[in-house]
């Protein structure tokens, strides 16, 4: 398994970890993360939320942005370890349509 | 929770993050890109783009972009008859299928419905459309209720008033740069009136050619040596290029004479400077004591100057600059009558006459300024352009100026004496 900062690799699968703040200086560090393992073939993107409390508007358009990346490309992406409100919110928002979520 | 509050509570909380954002971020490409982040953020809309609407070229230019790719063009024109359609609709969304009769829709209809876009917004701010909102389908893929545009019109007026001050602040730029423009301009044109005037009262007098000239160019070196604004050395100058404008008005011959006058020629030059006071009161000079520069400057701190007998502090002190200035080009340029001074002797005098005649402050100034030149601690040769290089190279002249500046008190004694 290869690991760099906040993310781990294996075969086709990808796992970013997010923050504990999904703001727009740690969002669009881990977009940025996230759309390079896509565009380097990965075929399951993970994106793990233990350490992340908190979830804003700026996080979910950096996620929105993320699954677009996803779908464009054929990547499967499921969003882990994502708290009960995180959750609530992804579902009420209907980013639910587009990814798996583990909680 | 119900699920519509909680969403109420997501949406409000980004409306209140995009006001701080509005109202605080000096980047204002960056408040861009976040308002649009929490914009598509606050619903979950999966694109949309923020434009700034030109006027000049009449045509949206995107400030911000997600989802939309590569080519969703970054620029867009608009039809007058379609600003005139957004302007009478006021600030309210658009459903892309409400938008048929647009020309702008019927312009770029396939890029909008290939990217998904739903509703378009125009920001009118003050009767004045400054840009465009443009929103793709939400991740849930339910259209758009009448909550969800009740939020897209609210935070679209925030991103409006951003981009409405944004245009204010560039106008503000334009206009003060334009000033400075015009303001600079007007200066150059007034030392060029200044100067074309030093040289008009010089030529009146062929043996003192260029003395105004000189006299102005001394006074700016005084004034650099006492640590002036730049502004203020600028007005130093003016002062020494018309110091002597009321010589205008005197005789050709007793300018000219080539013998000493006598005393009632004397008493016929020496109203020149009243008269040159009387010459430039009028006139709006950026610099207030040009005027009393050309009145006082033949006034000595002991009260045996003209036109007034002024003392000490009773003198302006641009006159003092101006006298100094005025004595040392006389002494270092060859008249009629005298043929120029060795530049020691003239320091010498300058530093016997300190406190009597001079002002001490400003006659150090002068000779430090010249002292550091020749030794080589200023590079700017001020001196050396004015009097020439062999001039300013006769021997004696540096200890002469060490020894004077060693000597002179800076604080006049007359002044020294009047406090006792």
């Amino acid at each position: 398994m290869n690991t760099t900062l906040g993310t781990k690799t294996k075969g086709e699968t990808a796992i970013v970890f997010a923050s504990d703040y999904l703001n727009k200086i740690s969002g669009e560090r881990i977009e940025r993360e996230c759309r390079r393992q896509i565009e380097g073939g990965c075929e399951t993107l993970i994106v793990n939320f233990k350490n992340t409390e908190i979830v804003n508007s700026i996080g979910v358009s950096i996620l929105l942005g993320v699954i677009d990346a996803a779908v464009n490309s054929g990547t499967e992406v499921v969003f882990s370890e994502v708290n009960r409100d995180t959750s609530q919110l992804f579902e009420m928002l209907g980013l639910t349509n587009h990814v798996q979520i583990s909680i | 929770m119900p699920e519509n509050q909680q969403k109420l509570i997501h949406a409000f909380s980004a409306l209140a993050d995009l006001g701080q954002e509005v109202a605080h971020k000096n980047n204002f490409q960056e408040m861009i890109r976040t308002s649009l982040h929490l914009l598509l953020g606050s619903l979950a809309i999966m694109r949309g783009g923020i434009a700034r609407y030109s006027k000049y070229g009449n045509e949206l230019n995107f400030l911000a972009a997600r989802g939309l790719g590569d080519d969703f063009p970054l620029s867009a024109a608009i039809d007058i008859s379609d600003e005139q359609e957004f302007l009478s609709a006021g600030m309210s969304e658009i459903e892309i299928s409400q938008a048929k009769m647009l020309v702008f829709f019927q312009r770029y209809q396939r890029i909008l419905e290939r990217k998904n876009i739903e509703i378009i917004m125009p920001l009118i701010i003050r009767d004045d459309l400054v840009g465009m909102v443009f929103l793709g389908e939400k991740a849930s893929g339910e259209p758009y209720n009448s909550t969800d545009r009740e939020i897209v019109r609210a935070m679209s007026r925030h991103i409006g008033v951003g981009i409405h001050q944004r245009n204010l602040m560039v106008e503000l730029e334009r206009k003060a740069d334009e000033n400075r423009g015009l303001y600079d301009a007007m200066r150059l044109t007034y030392s060029d009136t200044v100067k074309a005037f030093a040289n008009a009262i010089d030529r009146k007098d062929k043996y003192t050619e260029g003395h105004s000239v000189r006299v102005g160019k001394y006074s700016e070196i005084i004034a650099q040596e006492l640590d002036w604004s730049e502004e203020e050395v600028e007005g130093a100058a003016v002062a020494g290029y018309l110091h002597d404008v009321g010589k205008l008005t005197v005789e050709r011959s007793i300018i000219n004479a080539p013998y000493r006058i006598n005393a009632k020629e004397s008493a016929e030059l020496n109203k020149h400077p009243a008269v040159g006071y009387d010459i430039l009161l009028p006139i709006h000079h950026p610099y207030t004591d040009v005027p009393l520069a050309a009145k006082y400057h033949h006034e000595r701190l002991d009260g045996r100057g003209y036109p007034d007998g002024l003392k000490d502090k009773e003198i302006p002190y641009i006159a003092k600059v101006v006298s100094l200035a005025d004595s040392f080009d006389a002494m270092t340029t060859d008249r009629p009558y005298k043929r120029r001074r060795h530049a020691y002797e003239i320091v010498e005098d300058l530093s016997r006459n300190s406190g009597t005649q001079f002002d001490p402050e400003i006659t150090k100034a002068f000779c430090r300024g010249m002292l550091n030149e020749l030794t080589g601690k200023d590079k700017r040769k001020r001196y050396r352009r004015l009097l020439g290089r062999e001039y300013m190279e006769a021997e004696g002249l540096v200890p002469m100026l060490k020894r004077a500046l060693n000597g002179m008190d800076a604080t006049s004694p007359l002044t020294f004496m009047a406090i006792n």
